[in-house]
């Protein structure tokens, strides 16, 4: 009896969560006026309209330049901050000096720090050192990334005993050797949490690549933003085609790293 | 610890430290710089002391974005951390299936704050539309379209916290109360709560700064429709930036209003924790 109720309020409750993204799924394939005037119908004979929507909205925002922009964006940012960041951070615990630890606190201090707060300085700073392209925002990203990736890998550092690369100095290994061959490895971990939080945030970040690129290369989010603002009026049945097709990487990312993203969030959860 | 590493500095910490002082360290001071001064021109700034400040707050946008901003954090953050403890409780009974629902309601909590907002936009004028309303005919529309949008989004994310902190009670605890004959309840509220309450404090503060910080959502959603009634802070501030010209300064001083008060809440979440952790030891 008490479980036939939860599972009730469970099923009621994950059919809620998912109706959103299958209304707008069946609307991509109807006509843009069966959309505003019924949208919870399916789409029937008069109102189905194939892919044109799908067609349009592509050509409308770009579609495909915008995907290669995110992905190119995406994967390079966070193999960046994935490398330096774990570099700069194990520095920073083994060095042990006054001045790295001044540099900590001053990479924790920027995790709380709003965007809004920087927003136009930085946008200003990155037009005159000419970092306001795809290349350049990847440097802006480690940059304004470094704080929580430092942070969660230092955590993990002091909790490595420093024998094993005692052990590596003793049998004549450079810092860097060692640092690639025996302290690396040891942070996957902390390494997954890092590329799946930075992807979340790099790959649906909208005002960051507005402000710097917006105008030249236009992410997803930002392309998805411009249907709305380059027309005046939003052509609905485009709308619906560019959201879904923006939602479908994620679906696909979900799906495959599920395990990782749900420990990545929790390790996470100190940013706030 | 290491001397020899000293003369690694380049290799390890400088890549990372450049970018985070282009990115951070200089537009963090010259941002809190601007905010005490006027632009007469876009190259040319003049000091003029707290005015931008002043300005700031005898602005109606903003004392309304203000307002706005915590009238929905205060909702936002007691639904969805009521919704999210109770699908945590559901889902920490070993029922079979489990696993299905825990992957879709934290789905949402992947998709951008842009592509969330316009699908609220489309369903809930999809729902208003044979009232003949919109989402622009009234701010309360907008309010409730936001809390619920934030619900769908941030439930999902706070549920997998609770789940974690639920599962790492011992099983031996709640064994024990059973023992003694407590009730379900009496269970909940003398076991339960308590060795979840990290938990509560860490998802209480990431509702509030999520909520508070809100941007892309509140663009796309509504863009502060009508008239700028539905603007939140985030979205004032950029509106000031970028719609007038010559308010640089005063959006700046507006900026770091809003980052105090995010700092002030991050200063007591610390403040909390370290104080509970303390009273543990």
């Amino acid at each position: 009896m008490k479980k036939t109720i939860i599972y009730s309020v469970l099923t009621v409750t994950a059919l809620g969560f998912a109706a959103p993204i299958i209304i707008i799924a069946y609307n991509s394939f109807k006509g843009r006026l069966y959309i505003t005037d019924e949208l919870f119908a399916l789409p029937n004979d008069t109102s189905f309209a194939g892919l044109s929507n799908y067609i349009g909205g592509i050509e409308a925002v770009g579609f495909w330049s915008a995907l290669k922009y995110s992905l190119f964006i995406t994967v390079m940012s966070v193999a960046v901050i994935v490398l330096f960041t774990s570099m700069s951070a194990w520095y920073i615990v083994r060095a042990g000096s006054r001045s790295t630890k001044l540099i900590y606190y001053a990479f924790a201090f920027s995790i709380i720090v709003p965007f809004q707060m920087v927003m136009y300085p930085l946008s200003k700073t990155a037009n005159v050192l000419n970092l306001d392209n795809p290349l350049g925002i990847v440097i802006i990203y480690l940059g304004f990334g470094a704080g929580l990736s430092v942070f969660l890998y230092c955590g993990f550092i002091r909790s490595i005993p420093y024998e094993i690369e005692e052990a590596a100095y003793i049998d004549g290994c450079s810092p860097i050797q060692t640092y690639f061959r025996v302290v690396f490895p040891v942070l996957r971990p902390t390494a997954v949490t890092v590329a799946i939080l930075n992807t979340m945030w790099i790959w649906n970040d909208y005002l960051l690549p507005y402000l710097l690129i917006g105008n030249e290369y236009k992410t997803i989010p930002v392309a998805v933003q411009y249907l709305k603002g380059g027309y005046g009026s939003i052509d609905y049945g485009y709308m619906m085609a560019v959201l879904v097709l923006a939602v479908i990487p994620i679906i696909v990312f979900y799906l495959t790293c599920q395990k990782y993203i749900v420990k990545g969030v929790i390790a996470g959860a100190v940013k706030g | 610890m290491n001397r020899s590493l000293k003369k690694y500095f380049p290799v390890f910490l400088l890549p990372t430290l450049l970018a985070f002082v282009i990115s951070f360290v200089i537009p963090f001071a010259v941002g809190i710089y601007l905010s005490f001064c006027e632009f007469k021109v876009i190259t040319k700034t003049e000091f003029v002391g707290f005015s931008n400040y002043i300005e700031a707050f005898t602005n109606s946008d903003f004392v309304n974005a203000l307002w706005f901003t915590v009238k929905f954090t205060a909702v936002s953050v007691i639904t969805v951390n009521i919704l999210a403890f109770t699908f945590a409780m559901m889902l920490t009974r070993g029922l079979k299936g489990t696993n299905f629902y825990r992957t879709v309601l934290f789905m949402p909590n992947l998709i951008g704050g842009i592509v969330l907002g316009y699908i609220w936009q489309m369903i809930i004028n999809g729902i208003l539309y044979p009232f003949q309303q919109t989402l622009y005919s009234s701010a309360d529309y907008g309010f409730w379209g936001m809390v619920i949008l934030t619900n769908w989004q941030l439930v999902g994310y706070m549920m997998i916290i609770y789940i974690a902190a639920i599962q790492n009670i011992p099983g031996n605890m709640i064994e024990a109360a059973k023992v003694d004959g407590a009730s379900s309840v009496q269970i909940l509220r003398n076991v339960t709560v308590p060795m979840v309450s990290p938990a509560f404090t860490i998802c209480l503060f990431l509702t509030l700064t999520n909520s508070f910080k809100m941007f892309d959502q509140n663009l796309a959603l509504t863009a502060g429709q009508p008239g700028k009634e539905t603007a939140m802070l985030a979205l004032d501030i950029f509106n000031t930036f970028y719609s007038r010209i010559g308010y640089a300064g005063v959006g700046q001083a507006k900026a770091v209003v809003f980052f105090i008060i995010v700092a002030l809440i991050a200063g007591t979440q610390l403040w909390l924790s370290r104080r509970k952790y303390e009273a543990e030891v």
